[in-house]
């Protein structure tokens, strides 16, 4: 093993080099493009045996993917913010064809107008489409759920695409040291590629010809209890990364501090590292606050989160992006587990850092102040939601 | 490369009970696929005809692999075949089968994407002049003046010519097809899985339910258009144009048939005035005379 200072870009490179990948489709887009360009250089500098297609965007680049991996390619791509969504047809078909690759997402506002800056909206917006969706804290966390996503995805009991997202210039373009681990721990770790067919076999199969309604509904449910069994998988993924490594991510969810929390704070990304800081100063001064940061968004973690509410007098939900017209998108995932609770919790959503809107310590401790003042005067008050739009 | 009829494989690759149309040329031109490249072929479909044709899972009517794919995708769907091929010891060549919508509309920046990395491949458009598949609709493919559900009153833009625009990425080999010759469009297919790089046949496909014949009389209206010289069949290797039989007969005027032999023929042409046939004629004289700038 050897550390590294890394930008959280050339973590998911250093990634992918060791996950044995045989394709890479590359695009740029900011604030991805330093991912294909490390990319390209390690190809070029034959440190990895993939082959690296150039191709013409975003929609070609998972294309492209999808094809070497039907025909039994581990394939990598990445992305952001207009590049997700143009390539978000593919999305669909990825998944709906039970193909296992990885894809990142360097998560960006969606425009207009431009902003190259982080929020989640573009990442979130994949929600329904089939894929496993993690969202990392740090740099390390970029490179071991890179890593650990092949696994998860080429796991039978899983057959389905996996990306990993983080944030923008916050995660991409800062570096921290990240633990490399060696070549040989990673080959063990990741077993050969599986998949559950393959196109270019001697086998003269058919890939998604016209269907009657029940097949694709049953294709559809298929799909999601694949997604409940990822649970279990993910699970199992993170305890033997552990061994290896000594890192564990608490599978779906972590919980920090939250056990015996009165207030739990509920987000996703970079800025949980920010919370954590905040709860552990809010701690000292006798306030029992905890995290539980949502690392994988799908599947949804329902056991985890219903587990640490259950003891709770208020959630506060931390959102980077929005459904316009209705919640934040964690926010709305929250409420419908509240339901069935034996205890009466409180729920407030933030929609904050939008657009890269800076959101500091002290604005996250000062929201984190007023919720749980506005809880102990008003006693229940019900679910709310707020924006905060900058100071 | 000559080719004999007996010497070609009696294996059925369109099995019956496919769901085409009566008449269907993409039928014929799919066997023809099959008797030239066996099954060696990896097809990748794109939305369009060929998607129905092969009609409901759990089955399939076409005896080949065949990888249905988003509409604009295909084309990148098998570079990505293309190029994982050397490193996975994949046996197969990836043919795209794509109609004229998914090739010279939607999936043109594909097309244009892979054709300029030289992927190793086989890119076939498969030609009705419009999209047939969701009721006729015009594409860009669309001759002047032709009546489609999206131009009652006649097509007011002429064709673009897509094989020359393929020449003119520099690909290894382009060449033009008709459903009418068959051992023309077999040998060519044969020719271009030779050949390393990006293969573009452009198969004409002349469509009974969209250009309003009868159906038993697609081979005929196919053979037609070449016999007029609205259809030019030649092939293309390091950017070099050649003639293909029959058509370098055609390359005299006088020898080719009247126009009106072939539009008489359509209802889809059936409201052309004199002046729109002068127009369709001029087309075709001007497409003749570009063509051979790249002999």
């Amino acid at each position: 093993m050897v550390t590294k200072v890394l930008t959280g870009n050339y973590a998911v490179a250093e990634a992918v080099r060791l996950s044995n990948v045989d394709l890479i489709t590359a695009y740029p887009i900011t604030p991805q493009t330093t991912i294909v360009e490390r990319l390209s250089e390690f190809v070029d500098m034959k440190l990895i045996k993939a082959r690296l297609m150039r191709v013409e965007s975003e929609f070609a680049a998972l294309a492209a993917a999808y094809g070497a991996a039907l025909c039994g390619a581990r394939a990598f791509t990445a992305t952001s913010s207009h590049g997700l969504l143009f390539a978000h047809e593919m999305l669909w078909w990825v998944a709906g064809s039970r193909v296992p690759m990885v894809l990142a997402v360097v998560t960006r506002t969606v425009g207009p107008p431009w902003n190259i800056w982080s929020e989640h909206t573009d990442f979130m917006g994949q929600r329904d489409c089939g894929w496993l969706m993690a969202l990392a804290e740090n740099n390390q966390e970029i490179l071991d759920t890179t890593i650990q996503l092949y696994r998860i995805t080429e796991d039978e009991e899983v057959y389905l695409p996996g990306m990993l997202g983080f944030d923008g210039f916050l995660l991409s373009h800062t570096s921290e040291p990240v633990d490399i681990p060696d070549e040989d721990v990673i080959k063990s770790f990741l077993k050969p590629r599986s998949q559950p067919y393959n196109m270019c076999s001697d086998n003269i199969l058919t890939m998604g010809n016209l269907s009657n309604a029940e097949d694709v509904a049953t294709m559809r449910y298929d799909i999601h209890k694949s997604m409940e069994n990822a649970k279990e998988v993910i699970k199992e993924v993170d305890r033997e990364y552990e061994k290896l490594t000594g890192r564990s991510y608490g599978g779906l969810t972590e919980c920090y501090r939250c056990d015996d929390s009165k207030y739990l704070i509920v987000a996703m990304g970079g800025w949980v590292g920010t919370m954590k800081d905040v709860c552990d100063e809010l701690r000292s001064n006798g306030y029992d606050v905890g995290v539980l940061k949502v690392r994988f968004f799908r599947p949804f973690p329902e056991e985890d989160l219903t587990k640490a509410m259950s003891s709770v007098k208020g959630v506060l939900v931390f959102d980077k992006s929005v459904s316009l017209g209705s919640l934040g998108h964690i926010h709305s995932e929250v409420l419908a587990r509240t339901y069935g609770l034996s205890n009466k919790v409180v729920v407030r959503g933030v929609i904050a850092g939008l657009a890269g809107v800076d959101v500091n310590p002290n604005d996250i401790r000062g929201i984190i102040l007023k919720f749980i003042g506005d809880v102990e005067e008003g006693g229940y008050i019900g679910n709310t939601s707020e924006w905060f739009l900058g100071r | 490369m000559s080719i004999k009829i007996q010497g070609l494989s009696r294996d059925n690759y369109v099995l019956p009970g496919h769901t085409a149309c009566p008449g269907c040329p993409e039928t014929l031109g799919l066997r023809y696929v099959g008797m030239a490249l066996g099954k060696d072929s990896i097809i990748v479909v794109p939305a369009g005809c060929s998607t129905i044709i092969q009609g409901t899972l759990p089955k399939s009517s076409i005896a080949m692999r065949v990888i249905n794919v988003p509409f604009a995708s295909s084309a990148s769907v098998a570079s990505g075949i293309a190029n994982v091929k050397e490193i996975l010891k994949i046996g197969g060549i990836p043919v795209v089968w794509a109609g004229d919508g998914a090739t010279a509309d939607i999936g043109f920046a594909s097309l244009s994407g892979s054709a300029e990395r030289n992927d190793d491949l086989i890119y076939i458009c498969v030609d009705n002049e419009a999209y047939m598949n969701t009721g006729i609709q015009r594409s860009s493919l669309t001759p002047y003046g032709a009546w489609t559900s999206t131009t009652v009153t006649g097509k007011r833009e002429d064709r673009k010519e897509v094989p020359l625009i393929m020449l003119l990425h520099k690909i290894p080999y382009t060449a033009t097809a008709s459903i009418a010759f068959p051992l023309d469009f077999i040998s060519k297919l044969r020719k271009a899985a030779t050949i390393r790089g990006f293969k573009y046949i452009h198969l004409h496909a002349p469509c009974p339910t969209g250009w309003r014949f009868d159906p038993s009389k697609t081979v005929e209206v196919a053979k037609l258009a070449v016999e007029v010289g609205a259809w030019i069949l030649f092939e293309a290797e390091q950017h070099k144009l050649r003639l293909t039989p029959p058509s370098n007969i055609y390359l005299d005027k006088h020898k080719r048939k009247h126009i009106k032999d072939y539009i008489s023929v359509q209802g889809r042409f059936k409201d052309l005035s004199e002046d729109d046939l002068r127009r369709f004629e001029d087309f075709i004289n001007n497409t003749w005379e570009l063509l051979l700038k790249f002999t």
